[in-house]
């Protein structure tokens, strides 16, 4: 019996990526790359680090709603691979204006000075004039990608191995999972963290050697970038949820020990988990700060890794469109009330700002979520495809 | 004669100065059907952890195998892949899973998480899968979600699993509870078929299932062994009367 393909038994991914790719076309000719601009350059932007934001939520579900290890740290993987990339955007960025400033000198300027005008550019605003030693292949944009992968990866088969050799289960594992985030920050945002401390690595938009390219075409190009990220990781994601690996991870959230006794070494099953979801978040995180412009260490402090759950949560977890609809709904709808753009509540005596209240509303909508409709948003595909069925059945 | 297959030798373990087995010693062979009977508390469930890797014992050794392997030494996961499998009281299947997926997760397959992840379906997978859905009666129900199945299906589901696995001891926590009449014919059959080839264990509480599975019964109390034999054998013994029956 020749196994169908994966694809095949899994119509939906078809679907996700065809309306991906519609989205992706349709946001492209309206904007102001493809000379209409019906779209403005900031908000193809806000478009293309949502995608990143659906990567990130894809990978957590996996994590939580298919494995049920509810991690709440999975947006330090993000950050790292943020600040691994814009650690070469940065550098490289700065070694070209040094060069061109000094090169108006009358003797021209050695290598080390080049270098040195560098570390003083970069990291004079925490008081240093010398490269940390984890800037050391800051030059190379093959080494600082192969790092948004290895030091996530990293991190998170330690921290893992370590969590889930002591059966660390439940709630205390979430803790831990934040502590890990809240250490990583507060690390961070010393100056002597070697990454700038709470200024963070900035002017990541501006991509080195392409200066003379409109960031209008940028961010075109960061647009699709984030989406066939998305693609690739909701098809990965996809893969490793369906037959058997899907079945044994599932065992895993409903009854572990059972999972055990069938001879399965679980613990295994839960660092491959983990740390394939931290580099696809670090992949995420790689792609959303170029298109942020900045990342400080106020990124990944704790609250963030729990917005990327309620996000699931909203959306519905165990299902993989459902984390995308839950991070594009909420991460859009935040920017829309926080941006300003929801007009505020006038009420006589007190008027509703929902810059401040939007908080508010999330965390309502969440106990409602939670309360009223668990399968989330994405359930709701489901009560139509049941419907479709017993029609069709009739 | 055959060969011993498992041996329990003085092993005790105690839980905040209970002792929940006493200087235990047991052994099986292969293949045989055995019987534990026990009043609550007597340590049948503490008796299969420590088999199974969940709980340590305290004192005594635990052999397994002709190569006279200490099973102390392994995890759980390692337990079950040498061949030893585990049915709870309560019925364990993954309910939100179908038939087929829970036969097919127990399989006798590679357990490793890349062979897993690349794991291919196979015709003899299927064709296992068919039979063993044969031998416990769900062969209409493979692709039901099992948590729609009655509780007496759930329990043979579990039995099909402990099958898939292909384990050479089987131990089987009160099969029976909350079964009907037929139902309870239907276990004892599958298990009795299932020792013609393999050693099985099955702890439990009924009488009457005990006598229907026409095997060496073994009575413990205060976690170690009181009298072992045939069931008229046993419930001749006057210390079984005493502790059990007479109750």
């Amino acid at each position: 019996m020749k196994r169908k393909s994966f694809v095949a038994e899994n119509p939906s991914i078809l679907w996700f990526l065809a309306a991906l790719a519609l989205f992706t076309i349709f946001v492209t000719a309206m904007s102001e790359a493809a000379g209409i601009g019906v779209v403005s350059t900031s908000f193809i932007k806000t478009l293309g680090k949502t995608l990143c934001l659906c990567l990130i939520a894809v990978a957590m579900d996996i994590v939580w709603g298919y494995c049920g290890i509810l991690s709440l740290g999975h947006f330090a993987f993000f950050g790292l691979g943020g600040y691994a990339i814009g650690m070469w955007l940065m550098y490289a960025r700065t070694e070209i204006i040094v060069t061109e400033s000094l090169s108006a000198a009358a003797i021209p300027p050695t290598p080390e000075e080049i270098h040195d005008a560098v570390a003083t550019q970069i990291f004079g605003v925490v008081g240093t004039n010398e490269f940390p030693l984890i800037w050391a292949f800051a030059d190379s944009l093959f080494m600082q990608l192969a790092f948004v992968i290895l030091v996530p990866g990293l991190l998170a088969l330690v921290f893992g191995w370590l969590a889930f050799r002591s059966r660390v289960t439940g709630v205390y594992l979430s803790i831990l999972t934040q502590a890990m985030t809240l250490a990583l920050s507060l690390y961070l945002f010393q100056n002597d963290s070697g990454l700038r401390g709470n200024n963070g690595l900035s002017g990541l938009q501006n991509i080195p050697y392409l200066g003379d390219v409109p960031q209008s075409m940028i961010s075109i190009a960061f647009f699709w970038a984030s989406a066939l990220a998305l693609a690739l990781g909701y098809v990965l994601c996809a893969y490793v949820v369906s037959g058997k690996m899907g079945s044994v991870i599932r065992g895993i959230r409903d009854n572990e020990s059972r999972v055990r006794f069938l001879g399965y070494h679980v613990e295994s099953y839960k660092l491959f988990v983990f740390t394939l979801t931290a580099v696809i978040a670090a992949i995420a995180g790689a792609l959303y700060y170029p298109q942020a412009g900045i990342i400080n260490p106020a990124e990944i402090a704790p609250i963030a890794s729990i917005y990327l759950a309620v996000w699931v949560a909203i959306g519905g977890r165990g299902r993989l469109y459902g984390a995308v609809i839950g991070a594009a709904f909420v991460s859009l709808l935040s920017s829309w009330f926080t941006g300003g753009g929801a007009p505020s509540i006038p009420l006589g005596f007190y008027t509703i700002q929902w810059t401040d209240w939007w908080l508010v509303l999330l965390g309502l909508s969440f106990v409602a979520v939670t309360l009223l409709a668990p399968q989330g948003i994405g359930g709701l595909f489901d009560l139509i495809g049941k419907k479709s069925k017993s029609e069709g059945a009739k | 004669m055959m060969n011993t297959l498992l041996e329990l030798s003085g092993v005790s373990v105690s839980f905040d100065g209970f002792k929940a087995i006493n200087n235990l010693s047991f052994q099986i062979g292969e293949p045989e059907l055995r019987a534990i009977i026990g009043p609550n508390g007597a340590g049948k469930t503490t008796f299969m952890d420590i088999i199974t890797g969940k709980t340590r014992p305290d004192e005594g050794r635990v052999i397994w195998g002709e190569k006279s392997v200490s099973l102390l030494k392994l995890s759980e996961s390692q337990i079950a892949r040498a061949g030893i499998g585990r049915k709870f009281q309560k019925p364990t299947v993954f309910e939100a899973q179908t038939v087929r997926e829970n036969l097919a997760m127990a399989l006798k397959n590679e357990r490793s998480p890349f062979s897993v992840l690349f794991y291919r379906k196979t015709k003899e997978g299927a064709e296992k899968i068919e039979a063993l859905a044969e031998e416990i009666g769900l062969t209409d129900e493979l692709t039901r979600v099992a948590g729609e199945l009655s509780h007496g299906q759930k329990q043979w589901l579990e039995i099909g699993m402990l099958l898939a696995q292909d384990p050479r001891l089987l131990l089987v926590d009160e099969p029976a509870a909350g079964m009907t009449p037929a139902e309870r014919e239907h276990t004892t059959d599958l298990l009795r078929r299932a020792a013609e080839t393999r050693a099985v264990v099955v702890v439990e509480h009924d009488m009457e299932f005990v006598r229907r599975l026409d095997c060496r019964v073994t009575v413990l109390h205060e976690g170690s062994v009181l009298a072992e034999g045939s069931l008229e054998h046993v419930t001749a013994n006057q210390d079984v009367i005493d502790v059990y029956l007479g109750r």
